[in-house]
């Protein structure tokens, strides 16, 4: 497809991001603030050959995208807290069993059902911990809506070259705003895909990893015939009880995300250069902290934003660096602060102050600004 | 057949995955012998072009990690739902669910029921032995009204899921029920199901002495089998009356056979009036 220009929502934006990363499989369910996103793939996944099903449960639908994943398929999911708590289980078994597949949380106001048609970012701990055991995801937050498209591809990008979930974390207004969005001609998208075996299948070992940590995936259906299994397995995919064959294979599912945080992160930074005062944000309340630094600076007010397109694995080499150039950070998110104690862990001895808005709108502007002036006079 | 001539079904076996986990007296090796004698029927020298999904419990071990062939051992309950998404990204593989009665109608009763109401053209085995076994003797949707359990010491007040009826009702093409006791038929129907296009499912009566048996006072692999024996086998086109399951009154036989449109083929419609 050419160049293509829309005037768009972020949910759409982001359904339009996965056809052009090349997903071609989305398992479904209704709810609010995300049902954009299975309405516009309903539509278009018969146009581009694909298949939208729409499940019985959220439970079903994430399942059944680890499946399609394991058929070679680039596959994927979107809901919001309420689904992705079901999903949390299936979460695990992708992990487990190292399957590529994207996962998306319009994230709304919770616990529970909380508010269905607002935005809050209560989700950011739930996205790395969500399902059980030890383990590591990688979860990326955009900020407009041409981000919705631009990560997405990324999201889908990262989940195959590392073969784990990733998460797209969005608050409900990122996803809800109307903004234009640029599609670019598809031969400037970069895409990846999974490394293949090249071996003969009787000398494939379906999890034995390569340098990067990361083991080459046969697909279902090939010559290559495999098992896998959420338990803890071997490199022949074999269910064990061994001890050191848990810490093996527990200690590489973490390290292949954290040995390459540094492929995986991405944060802008913003006015950062002279700065004393460090503003951190993700997602909606990074605009307003944009439009906050601006003002600031025309009272002498030397502040900059470090906004985090990535949350998980948490750039905290970014953070680390950040404190040793600023004198006060401020943490503004759409809670009452998750990604705040990472930051005070990083920053450590310098100081993080909270800035929290658990409900619907984000921090404003102004509110900001107010903030960043009583961090300054202190 | 000589010493050296090796087992039919040992083609189809990772031989380095035996011996199976299961109990001695287990019915699930029966299960295991009349699959792959159906697939050997069909002609399948190997096990190239399935794909086999199974969710958590003792049946699920059924295929994995034993059948030499593409296996995936899912989370409790969601094999159908692994297996629907598997079926759409890739509609040539011929997909197999085998797992248990609490897998599937319990915790994945939900998904059950739908991928029949889809009819998704999946084959669905499930080993009923009325408990769940390998946790060791807990109540089942399966188990019958006043069974003791080690849940229900007291014996059980729940009603049983007719899992055949449940699923003939539900919209699936082909349904059928048999036993450990009637391994040929149940390999003819596995036959049945693996070529029918749409939903099959074969509920398969499996013996579980260890956890069942024991705990129900219905006695050893011997007795529960002895006891597969006597139910009574329906006539063709005999109709449906609904009845709660008990262990005298369950019937044996086939439950649904017709060829409605499947999901596959629906979509393909779709698909191609939009391209």
């Amino acid at each position: 497809m050419p160049k293509r220009i829309m005037f768009t929502m972020g949910d759409i934006a982001c359904a339009e991001g996965a056809i052009s990363a090349g997903c071609r499989y989305f398992g479904g369910y209704p709810i609010t603030p995300a049902t954009e996103i299975a309405e516009w793939m309903a539509r278009r996944m018969p146009e581009v050959g694909g298949a939208y099903v729409q499940y019985e449960d959220e439970i079903a639908s994430i399942t059944s995208v680890i499946g399609a994943s394991w058929t070679g398929t680039k596959a994927m999911t979107a809901t919001s807290g309420p689904g992705v708590s079901l999903m949390m289980e299936a979460v695990g078994l992708a992990v487990m069993t190292e399957t590529p597949l994207v996962l998306v949380n319009i994230m709304r106001g919770g616990p529970s059902t909380g508010q269905p048609t607002r935005g809050q970012q209560g989700d950011v701990m739930q996205a790395k911990w969500g399902s059980h055991g030890d383990y590591q995801i990688i979860a990326l937050t955009p900020a407009s809506v041409q981000e919705m498209f631009d990560e997405t591809i990324r999201a889908f990008n990262l989940s195959e070259r590392y073969r784990v979930p990733v998460f797209l974390l969005a608050d409900e207004t990122v996803g809800h705003m109307r903004e234009r969005l640029v599609i670019p001609d598809e031969k400037d998208i970069k895409l990846e895909y999974r490394k293949l075996p090249t071996v003969d299948p009787s000398e494939y070992l379906p999890f034995k990893p390569d340098d990067d940590l990361v083991p080459p995936m046969a697909l279902l259906g090939t010559k290559y015939q495999f098992y896998a299994t959420g338990l803890t397995h071997d490199e022949r995919g074999y269910p064990s009880d061994k001890e050191e064959v848990q810490i093996e294979l527990i200690t590489r599912l973490n390290n292949k995300i954290l040995k390459n945080a540094d492929k995986i992160v991405e944060v802008e930074e913003f006015m950062l250069d002279d700065a004393e005062i460090a503003v951190i944000a993700y997602g909606t309340p990074s605009r307003s902290a944009k439009r906050a630094i601006k003002d600031v600076r025309q009272e002498g007010i030397r502040a900059g934003l470090l906004r985090l397109k990535t949350v998980w694995p948490f750039p905290e080499r970014h953070v680390v660096d950040l404190a040793t150039k600023v004198k006060q950070i401020i943490v503004a998110e759409q809670n009452l602060g998750q990604i705040y104690y990472m930051v005070k862990a990083a920053a450590s001895p310098t100081p993080v102050h909270l800035m929290t808005k658990p409900a619907g709108m984000p921090q404003l502007p102004q509110e900001i600004v107010q903030m960043i002036r009583e961090v300054h006079s202190s | 057949m000589t010493a050296t001539e090796a087992h039919f079904a040992v083609k189809y076996l990772r031989e380095e995955a035996l011996p199976t986990p299961f109990c001695p007296g287990c019915g699930n090796g029966i299960i295991t012998n009349a699959f792959l004698k159906a697939v050997q029927d069909l002609g399948h020298e190997d096990l190239h072009g399935f794909a086999f999904v199974s969710g958590i419990g003792c049946g699920a071990w059924i295929p994995s990690p034993h059948f030499n062939a593409d296996t995936l051992h899912t989370t409790h309950g969601r094999a159908i739902a692994f297996a629907t998404g598997l079926k759409m990204a890739r509609p040539e593989l011929n997909v197999v669910v085998i797992s248990g009665d609490g897998d599937l109608a319990a915790i994945g009763g939900n998904h059950l029921i739908h991928a029949a109401r889809r009819n998704i053209d999946l084959t669905v085995i499930c080993s009923n032995n009325y408990i769940y076994g390998m946790t060791g003797g807990q109540v089942g949707p399966t188990t019958f009204t006043g069974d003791r359990t080690s849940t229900t010491p007291y014996g059980n007040p729940e009603r049983p899921f007719d899992l055949a009826r449940l699923v003939a009702a539900a919209g699936a093409n082909y349904v059928a029920r048999w036993t450990t006791a009637h391994p040929v038929q149940m390999a003819r129907a596995i036959r049945v199901a693996l070529e029918r296009k749409g939903f099959s499912f074969i509920e398969v009566l499996s013996q579980c002495p260890t956890a069942y048996g024991r705990r129900s006072r219905r006695g050893d692999a011997i007795r529960l089998m002895g006891w597969f024996k006597t139910l009574r086998v329906r006539k063709p086109d005999e109709p449906i009356h609904y009845q709660t399951p008990t262990a005298e009154t369950l019937d044996l036989g086939v439950f649904a056979d017709r060829n409605e449109k499947t999901f596959s083929e629906s979509l393909a419609e779709i698909a191609a009036a939009r391209r």
